[in-house]
Formats: C-alpha cells, structure tokens, sequence
C-alpha cells in the first residue's frame, strides 16, 4: 500500500496526561475510501487518538498524517476536507436544525446542498425544529449533518451512536454506509463489538494505549479466534464440551460413538467478542467459554 | 500535497472542479452576526435580562436621587441618566459577552467552530455585529427613560454627537474585548455569572455610576480610572450635561483627550489580551 493511498497514516504515536500514559506507541494505516473501525474499552485511548488526527490535542510523539497533512498544522484548507462527529456534541439550541445546517454550509469551499444532507440523515421533519426541541437521537444525526455538510474526504466518529436505540443505531449504520459509498473515508471509534463488525472494512482494536490487533473483522477472528467448540449430551444428559483444532473428527468419533443423532450438538466459533475481550485483557478464560 | 483526490468509488469527487476559494472572513463575519442576533433575541429572558437591568437601576437611583447638585446646574438625576448609558453599553457588551461566551466554551460550541474551516476573526465579527446591535438598542431605551423622566437633554450641535459617537464606538470595542478576554477566565459554564458580574459590579460603584464621582474617594476613583467604564461615563456626561456639571470631575473638566486615549489603550490591550488568552475548548477538555 502506498503512502499515497492512505488517508490517515500514524506511526509511534504516544501521549501522556501527567502520569498517565493514554497512547503508547500506536500505528495506524487508514486507507481511502474503507471505513475503520477503532475498538476499545474505555480508557483505551480512542477518543485521544481521534482528537489527535482532528488536530485538537497535542502528541507527545510519533508522526501523524491526515490527507497528507500534519494535523498540528492543517490549516483552513485541510480543516475544510474533513468531518468532525464529536463524542459530546452541542449545537446552538435556539437555532432549527435547517438554519444550523446552512449557516455551517457557509464555511466550507465546496459543501453539499443542506436540504439533501438534512434528508440524508433524515431530519426533513424536523427541519424547521428549534435544536433544542430535538431528542438525543435526532440531535445526534443533527451532528452528523453538520460533519458531512463540507463533503468531506475523511469523516471521523468518536462513539457516534452511544445513547441510541437499536432502531436509530440501524439507521445510523445505514447513513454511514451511504456516505462510504460516496467515497467518504470514515473513522469511527466505538465500543459496540457487533456495530464495528456490522460497519468496518477493517478494524484496529485498541488496549492501555497500545494497537493489539488490526484487519478485517473475519480476519481478526480467524487469526486471535483460536479453536472451536463442540458441545454435546451424554446419555445420561450431562453437558459436555471439548475445545479442538479439528472439530470435524471430533464429531465423527461422536458419530461413532452415538447411534443416530448426537443429543445437543452444536459447534461454536469464538465470537469477535470472545476475541474483543481476549484481545483487551478483559477474559482470562478460554475463548469459547466466554459465550456461554 | 494534492488536494485532488480520487477514491475507490469517488466518481463524485474525482469529477469535482479545481479546489473552490475559501469563503472570506468579512462576509462570514457578517453571516456569524445575523445568526448571533437571532439567537439572541430567541432567549427572551436574557433579552430582559440585558435591556432591563441598566433601565432599573436607572429609575430606582435617579427616583431617589432628584435633588440639584450644588454649583453644578444639573440633578443628580442627569447625572445618573449619563452615566447609566455608560453602564448600559458594559452591560451589553462585556456583561453579555463574558458570559454568553463561556457558555459557549462549556456547552462545546466553540469546539465545534473550531472544528470547521471557519476562520476565528469571522467568530470575533459576529460577536462585534451582535455587540453592537443590542448597544445601541440599550443606548436608544436609556436615552427614551432619560429624557422622558430625568430630565436629560440630547445634545443639538453636531459637534457633540461626534463626540457621544466616538465614545460609545471605543467604549464598546473595549469593554466588548474585556469581555471576550474575561470569558476565558470561569472554569465552567456556571460559574461565568458570578465571575463576569462581581467586576462589573464593582466597577460600577467606584467609576461614578451608582454613587456620584464628586463623593467617591480619590483612591477608588484612581482605581477605576485604570479601566474603560470611568471614561465613558466621564464623555456621556460631557456629552448629556450642561458645561457647567464639568467642576464635579476629578479634573474640573471633560478631558476628551484623555477619554480617547483610555478608551483607544483598552481596544489595543483589549484585543492582544483576547488573542494571547482566548481558547476554542475549556478547561476540562485540555
């Protein structure tokens, strides 16, 4: 992969709060066009390295390049390029959401029509709504609106469907893949296992400020998965399981050794949330255990 | 560094023209203080709040205060209508700056602006347009009470409305700057009240406003001297009272010169104060 083709590109990044070391010595390659997913518990540093690559917070070391540039020193041209999703957001409450859009229009070179981004996140309703008249959800897509408004290349998320319900976290999967399909690189920063899965082309996890594993989310599980499970009864009905590199002859000695169906059978494969917590120190046990 | 870019699937993008012009600072500035005027004028009680404050301390001091003021030709009544339009225009510009800002610093507001190619001096502007709309608001309310019930007489001489012109120009400037630099100082959005007011409050009682500046001791009054609203309330009263008020100043006259000066010293000090301090994000977000 050449530098060229990499939006966002990180290499020994560290970052101290006082005694607290948040990122320590992190590596990222962010192609364009793929949507990243940045997974980790909280604490993990997520949210610093997203400020970092938004040009909010200060590194301590390592080198950093956002569209080529430094985001230290970006710029209005550069800022102009990207969307920002904050974690925490607030937009001016005594505005309607079609004002807002439009006002923020303004600042950028080339922006996108703020009555179709008010329908892409799907706010014609509430158009003509005072901010503060919205709820959580409707806010939040608000805050989308308001990132993609500059048709940026590069759209980063911190957390941006915490507080939402399933139904709205659907639809909110689904803006994000229509804004990937229109070419938009997308970073997202999240802590929900099946909404990484569900949305990233690759993912990095990350744990105590360090990269623990990077690739596409079939990948991640296939090489920190480890082994599958076979569950089975005996006669008697007591449960039993047993962990193997060849699931396949173990069930063929079951077969074997059942006359006809084999009472409970069922084989698991470590889940990207067994691999997840595995991954992050946060489950001691055996994988296939953790599901159970 | 190309600012063209082509993506996997970016057939939109790849086909865009060459990158446009940024939209400038002056324009967006202008854009910035319509949306800050609507918003202001959406929050009613800060609306009342602001307009009424000045306009009651107006009636309840120059009610109880109405008698002549000895060798001076005027009331005190006058007295207080000029200073209180000095009071007024702090009031809507660092008062309601100081505050409304370090809302907006909490609330995460200007994070978000920050986050955009918006240039800051188009934030700066909008604050200024907004500043300057709801002072001289004020200014027209306290000129109506004034003249309406405590005897004060508007200047005819075109000479003098220069002059209430130029001060009310510094003035704002000035005390609108403090007020962005002051906005910096509360650590939350609570407490920007107190921290704004308390000042504001003090200032008033030792530059001549609530309490007449021929019976304030000269210390206090050298203090107040250091800051603009002692100055501005000296021009208004230039400009409102009849010359012979003038043995009332510290100084036996108007000393426009020295007005100017003040004020001009304060929109400089203002400004270096407000680019050497302002900050996008507040404390607790580093």
């Amino acid at each position: 992969m050449g530098m060229a083709d990499e939006a966002v590109r990180v290499r020994g990044l560290c970052k101290r709060y006082g005694a607290v070391t948040a990122l320590d010595g992190v590596d990222l390659g962010i192609r364009r066009g793929e949507v990243f997913g940045i997974l980790g518990p909280n604490g993990a540093g997520k949210s610093t390295t997203v400020e970092i690559l938004q040009g909010h917070r200060s590194r301590d070391a390592g080198e950093v390049t956002v569209l080529g540039r430094d985001p230290a020193s970006g710029g209005r041209r550069w800022r102009s390029r990207i969307g920002i999703v904050w974690q925490d957001e607030s937009a001016p409450a005594e505005l309607t959401v079609r004002e807002t859009v439009r006002h923020f229009a303004r600042y950028y070179p080339r922006s996108r029509d703020p009555e179709e981004v008010v329908g892409l996140v799907g706010l014609e309703d509430k158009a003509g709504s005072r901010i503060k008249a919205l709820s959580g959800g409707q806010r939040r897509r608000l805050d989308v609106a308001l990132g993609v408004i500059g048709d940026p290349e590069l759209l980063l998320l911190d957390e941006p469907t915490t507080g939402f319900d399933p139904a709205a976290r659907r639809q909110f999967w689904e803006l994000i893949r229509r804004l990937a399909d229109e070419g938009t690189t997308i970073v997202l920063t999240t802590h929900y296992l099946d909404e990484a899965e569900a949305l990233s082309d690759r993912l990095a996890v990350i744990a105590t400020g360090k990269v623990v594993a990077e690739g596409a989310p079939a990948e991640l599980r296939e090489r920190h998965g480890g082994r599958a499970t076979v569950h089975w009864r005996e006669t008697g009905g007591g449960a039993r399981h047993q962990e193997t590199e060849t699931p396949t002859r173990t069930v063929a000695e079951l077969m074997r050794r059942f006359d006809g169906e084999i009472p409970g059978l069922r084989i698991s494969r470590p889940t990207l949330e067994d691999v997840y917590l595995r991954l992050t120190g946060q489950l001691d046990e055996q994988p296939g255990e953790a599901a159970r | 560094m190309t600012t063209t870019t082509t993506t996997s699937s970016g057939i939109r993008r790849a086909a865009g023209p060459a990158p446009a012009r940024l939209p400038g600072a002056w324009t967006l500035g202008l854009h910035r203080g319509a949306l800050e005027l609507r918003q202001f004028f959406r929050q009613r009680e800060q609306v009342v709040f602001t307009f009424a404050f000045p306009v009651v301390f107006l009636a309840l001091f120059a009610s109880i205060f109405r008698d002549d003021v000895r060798g001076a030709g005027v009331t005190a009544s006058q007295l207080y209508a000029a200073a209180m339009i000095a009071s007024g225009v702090m009031s809507t510009s660092f008062q309601s700056l100081g505050v409304s800002i370090a809302l907006e610093r909490d609330e995460k507001v200007l994070r978000r602006l920050g986050g955009t190619p918006m240039p800051p001096a188009a934030y700066f502007l909008g604050k200024l347009w907004l500043v300057l709309v709801s002072g001289i608001a004020e200014t027209v309310l306290l000129l109506a009470v004034g003249t309406a019930c405590f005897d004060l007489e508007l200047p005819t001489g075109a000479a003098t409305w220069f002059t209430f012109t130029w001060v009310f120009a510094l003035g704002l400037t000035g005390c609108a700057l403090l007020g962005i630099a002051i906005s910096s100082v509360p650590r939350s959005g609570k407490s920007a009240t107190s921290v704004v007011v308390l000042p504001f409050l003090v200032l008033q009682f030792i530059s001549g406003v609530f309490i007449s500046i021929d019976t304030l001791p000269d210390w206090m009054l050298n203090v107040g001297a250091l800051f603009p609203l002692k100055w501005m309330c000296q021009g208004f009263r230039g400009v409102f009272l009849p010359e012979s008020a003038a043995v009332l100043e510290q100084a036996g006259s108007w000393e426009y010169g020295r007005i100017a000066l003040v004020l001009g010293a304060w929109c400089v000090g203002g400004l270096v104060l407000c680019l050497l301090t302002f900050r996008w994000k507040s404390h607790r977000d580093g």
